[in-house]
């Protein structure tokens, strides 16, 4: 039976529905998940407050614009509400909203992609004709905490990712950055995990040429006369 | 000296040497180059430094906490859910 408010305004909905024993469900108690799947209002009002700014943040990384990442948030929790019960448990809540937030995102880059793909070749290394890199790599001799202070290189990381072509900027961020593995992205990119090995190296390559010329100006050629002598 | 494969062809095999996902066979060849060609030791260094930079520069210390939402999007949300209820 309903309780009353002691205020004497609307009934008490009473607790929440209980539901049947799932697998779904985490065991430690948590039932925000159960409460999502029935379809209770304030239980939405949750998993919009709690995990909304870190999708947010996805959405921002993929799609460059507030604005756009804030319409891809209101895309993502609307399916969200539409497909809870698809919801398998096999994958966290978190990791399951991400998903979905960037399937959102991907099909809003789809659908605003006006111009043709910038070439990444120019960003690639380069081999001489006998298959010999060409240039030197001074990132490779530095380790990684000599490096500029941490907060201006990580500035710096993200703003060359930002110069990538988009299509390797966004393996490179849901692969390592959001954390999807291989099959994950292929499937988000609706392509084969091949392809998107192959675009994950060039991505990788290509910023790290970036990275190299930002920090130590354009390498140098491999003087491979020096180094026989050296061996 | 037996011969080795080209730094170009190493190129194409990084990720997944990476990746631990090499046959036996292919691993050897890498990491013969490897043995026999400094500028694809220090490539292959960058590289990885690189990958370690970028993960670097979005995790949580680096980039801060999520904004909060601002209250008007997560108005916006729900009532975008209301309409969906009501529909």
């Amino acid at each position: 039976m309903a309780d009353q408010s002691p205020a004497g305004g609307a009934p008490n909905p009473g607790p929440p529905p209980r539901v049947a024993s799932d697998s779904r469900f985490p065991a430690d108690g948590s039932d925000l998940l159960a409460r999502l799947v029935a379809r209770e209002p304030k239980a939405f009002e949750e998993v919009v407050r709690k995990h909304g700014p870190r999708m947010r943040a996805t959405a921002r990384r993929l799609l460059r614009s507030e604005s756009d990442a804030d319409d891809c948030l209101q895309n993502a929790f609307l399916q969200v509400f539409r497909h809870i019960d698809r919801f398998e448990g096999r994958a966290s809540l978190a990791s399951w909203l991400r998903s979905i937030t960037a399937n959102e995102a991907l099909m809003m880059l789809r659908a605003r992609r006006a111009h043709p793909e910038e070439d990444i070749e120019p960003l690639l290394p380069a081999f001489l004709p006998d298959g010999h890199r060409a240039h030197e790599s001074p990132l490779g001799s530095e380790p990684l905490d000599a490096l500029v202070e941490r907060e201006q290189i990580a500035a710096l990381v993200r703003r060359n990712i930002e110069h990538l072509p988009e299509n390797h900027r966004t393996v490179v961020l849901l692969r390592d950055i959001e954390g999807f593995s291989t099959e994950e992205v292929a499937k988000l990119l609706d392509t084969n995990e091949n392809v998107i090995k192959a675009r994950l190296h060039r991505a990788r390559a290509a910023l790290k040429r970036l990275l190299e010329v930002s920090l130590r100006g354009e390498p140098r050629e491999v003087d491979y006369d020096a180094l026989s002598r050296r061996s | 000296m037996r011969p080795t494969i080209t730094c170009r062809e190493l190129e194409s095999f990084i990720l997944d040497y990476l990746e631990g996902t090499l046959t036996h066979e292919q691993r050897d060849e890498f990491e013969y180059h490897l043995s026999l060609c400094p500028p694809c030791v220090d490539y292959l260094s960058a590289y990885k430094t690189t990958i370690e930079l970028g993960k670097l520069a979005f995790d949580a210390d680096a980039e801060g906490p999520p904004e909060g939402m601002p209250e008007d999007l997560i108005l916006a949300i729900l009532r975008t859910r209301d309409r969906e209820e009501i529909a």
